[in-house]
């Protein structure tokens, strides 16, 4: 491994605020280290975070960067790529701010197609404000929210995306540095809207409130309930949540498989390449003026 | 043409690049226009999923460099809210329309209203300065809409500009510049080492220059408390000086603000030359007769009162008519006060700006509220209802013996 990702990391701002344990730390370092392979300029890559503990990663990134509002962290970067799509537009952002509060900006993200990397990490719940439940939390399960259990089922990431049209979807978990690696690399290629999400452990609130045990034993789950796509186990398509196999019934407990791997590729046109026909088309017949005259 | 066409057309020739919006009566024209015009300049319209996408999306096309604007109406300028406040506080200049209408909530969708002025003041949450424009004629939304993105540019600070649905859709004549003709500000750019860029240590007045995404300065804009570097700090002292500049940076340009326009009529104006400029009058050149009524009146409720100076010009009636609300221009009112004796604050809403118009006036002159919020245009005669109880001798012509409403 290559330590030219910290051309990327503020060493000025370690140590990281992230409790020992969490996956975040790890995101972040592949995230920079995709970066570094990729050759990106610090000048030509923007990325844009929310709010939460993921949404904290600005912190430690050297690139341009904007930390702006809970959930809203797509609708800022689609305004900094529909500007400037030469640049690399990047956004962090947790399950809540991604799935939840800002779930319509990410299917409409998805949608326009436009050419955003969007790694969120989904640790099931809400760490930044103590572990409440959240848009991708399974049923059943314990937040600080749900105390006897959640009443309602989590989103798939994936196949939200999916069926919200990204050009670009997979699935890592944190415990799996080297294929996380390679995806955000593949994602960050992609000219269109990519999503990678990345199953990370919060052992402070979901770890504990659900008795998945030390943070050890949450990373070594990860890994042992990871499939990739086309593996045994790892059929399904696009996937299911952390969590919940692709054949179980709503409400059944967290349970098993974590399907990994690249689960949507296509080559639709992206919102750029698709704009700049709408400019070529405005140019041609006037930019309207003779139409604004009439009125 | 219309009012919303002005707007539009101003937002232009400031050199806007970039619109995110989503539609809403009486404001959709503007997006409409932008769909339209945008493409051909090489600018950016983008119809958002919703209007606190819209108001986001602004921030992020500004940093990267874009003259950035929107258009809506009261529903949607309650959802900007949250990311109007994420522009005030990464120092990100756009322009916000406001074509108002009647509320609250859907309300009365294509009716007029003014009852977003202490919206546009307040609306956001925490402390933080606030730049309205409130043009009263189709030419007006034009010129106003230009010094909105002049002074969003110069300030580093989102502007708004508060139209309302019957100036949006009032056709009247407007002679629009040629191009070259308007004065076209830019937001202070760095310069020297990019190394040693910091986005928000402030210049000499306050506003710190701004880089622009791409190119040379590697920047950093956080919504949380920060430093100069834009880097996250905690600390009280960082807090409260940030917190401070914000409103102070816009205190020191004040002077760059469209100033209010001041309309005297009735005997009086002639023994002052019919000054229509704004300068001051001598007090006391008369001593009886009718009491001195100053209206203090914006937007579209300001050409009502202008009406009722039409038609009665054996009154002495001054209109103080404010083209910027916020931050609202107390000095130029407190100079005209002392010679009236009644203040009369026209507006269409339960009664908003005369609240800010009581503040200044400080007790020295009784205050009238004309105020009106049924989704229907005051009218000239409602107006002069009710300035007929103060003016039929209620009040004192004797400065400092008004008895207070
Ligand atoms: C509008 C708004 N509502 C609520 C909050 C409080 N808040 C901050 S972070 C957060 C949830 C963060 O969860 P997630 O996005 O999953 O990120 P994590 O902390 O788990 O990484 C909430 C509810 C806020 N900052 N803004
Ligand atoms: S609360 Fe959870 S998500 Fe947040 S830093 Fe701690 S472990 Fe990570």
């Amino acid at each position: 491994m290559s330590l030219d990702y910290r051309r990327y990391l503020d060493e000025t701002a370690l140590p990281l605020m992230w409790c020992p344990g969490c996956g975040d730390g790890t995101i972040l370092k592949a995230l920079l280290e995709a970066f570094a392979s990729l050759g990106l300029e610090r000048e030509r890559v923007v990325v844009v975070t929310g709010i939460g503990c993921w949404g904290k990663a600005d912190d430690y990134i050297r690139t341009n960067a904007i930390h702006g509002t809970h959930g809203r962290a797509l609708a800022v970067a689609t305004g900094v790529k529909a500007y400037r799509p030469d640049l690399t537009v990047v956004a962090l952002m947790g399950d809540g701010d991604c799935a939840t509060i800002g779930g319509n900006h990410f299917i409409h993200a998805a949608r326009r197609n436009i050419g955003i990397t969007a790694v969120v990490s989904n640790n099931l719940n809400y760490g930044m404000t103590g572990g409440q439940f959240s848009g991708t939390t399974p049923a059943g399960s314990k937040t600080s929210t749900s105390p006897y259990g959640h009443a309602e089922d989590g989103f798939d990431l994936c196949r939200l995306a999916d069926a919200a049209g990204a050009n670009f979807v997979a699935r890592t978990t944190a415990y799996h540095y080297r294929q996380m690696v390679r995806l955000i690399k593949e994602a960050l290629l992609e000219p269109g809207f990519a999503m990678v999400e990345v199953a990370s452990p919060c052992p402070t609130y979901y770890g504990r409130l659900n008795r998945q045990g030390s943070a050890r034993e949450m990373w070594r789950s990860l890994k042992d309930r990871a499939r990739s796509v086309g593996e045994e186990g790892g059929e399904a398509r696009t996937g299911v949540a952390p969590g919940q196999r692709p054949d179980e019934e709503p409400r059944s407990k967290p349970a098993d498989v974590i399907v990994t791997g690249v689960l949507v590729r296509r080559t639709r046109p992206d919102f750029a390449a698709r704009y700049s026909d709408v400019c070529r088309r405005a140019m041609k017949e006037g930019g309207g003026e003779a139409q604004l005259d009439a009125r | 043409m219309q009012g919303n066409e002005a707007v539009l057309e101003g937002a232009l020739a400031a050199g806007a690049r970039f619109y995110a919006g989503y539609p809403i009566t009486p404001s959709s024209e503007i997006a409409e226009l932008a769909s339209r015009r945008l493409p051909a300049l090489g600018g950016v319209f983008i119809q958002m999923e919703d209007e606190i996408g819209s108001m986001a999306a602004l921030v992020g096309a500004s940093l990267a460099g874009a003259k950035a604007f929107t258009a809506t109406s009261g529903p949607g300028f309650s959802l900007m809210q949250e990311n109007i406040g994420l522009a005030v506080m990464l120092e990100t200049p756009c322009v916000v329309i406001d074509v108002m209408r009647s509320g609250p909530s859907t309300g009365l969708a294509t009716k007029p209203a003014q009852a977003d002025v202490m919206q546009a003041r307040w609306g956001t949450h925490g402390d933080h300065p606030a730049v309205a424009l409130v043009p009263a004629s189709v030419s007006e939304c034009f010129w106003l809409t230009v010094a909105a993105f002049n002074l969003a540019e110069r300030m580093r600070t989102p502007v708004f500009v508060l139209s309302d649905e019957i100036l949006g859709h009032m056709r009247e004549r407007a002679e629009l510049p040629d191009a070259d003709e308007v004065e076209v500000w830019e937001r202070p750019r760095p310069s020297g080492d990019p190394e040693g860029y910091h986005p928000y240590r402030p210049g000499p007045d306050g506003v710190p220059p701004l880089a622009s995404f791409g190119g040379p300065y590697v920047f950093h804009a956080t919504s949380s408390m920060h430093d100069e570097r834009g880097v996250s700090a905690n600390d009280a002292a960082t807090a409260g000086a940030t917190i401070a500049r914000l409103e102070a940076k816009v205190e020191n340009l004040r002077h760059l603000l469209p100033s209010p326009e001041v309309v005297r009529s009735g005997p009086w104006s002639e023994v002052s030359g019919g000054d229509r400029s704004g300068g001051r009058v001598g007090a006391g050149k008369r001593s009886r007769g009718p009491a001195r009524v100053l209206l203090v009146a914006f937007g579209s409720s300001a050409r009502s009162a202008r009406q009722v100076m039409l038609d009665h010009t054996d009154m002495d009636l001054t209109l103080f008519r404010p083209r910027t609300l916020w931050p609202f221009p107390e000095d130029e009112l407190r100079a005209l006060v002392h010679d009236h004796d009644v203040v009369v604050v026209v507006e269409m809403n339960r009664g908003q700006l005369v609240r800010e118009v009581e503040r200044v006036v400080g007790g020295g002159r009784p205050v009238v509220s004309a105020a009106k919020s049924d989704g229907e245009i005051i009218t000239p005669g409602e107006i002069w209802d009710s300035l007929v109880e103060p003016v039929s001798g209620g009040i004192s012509r004797e400065p400092g013996l008004s008895p207070l409403p």
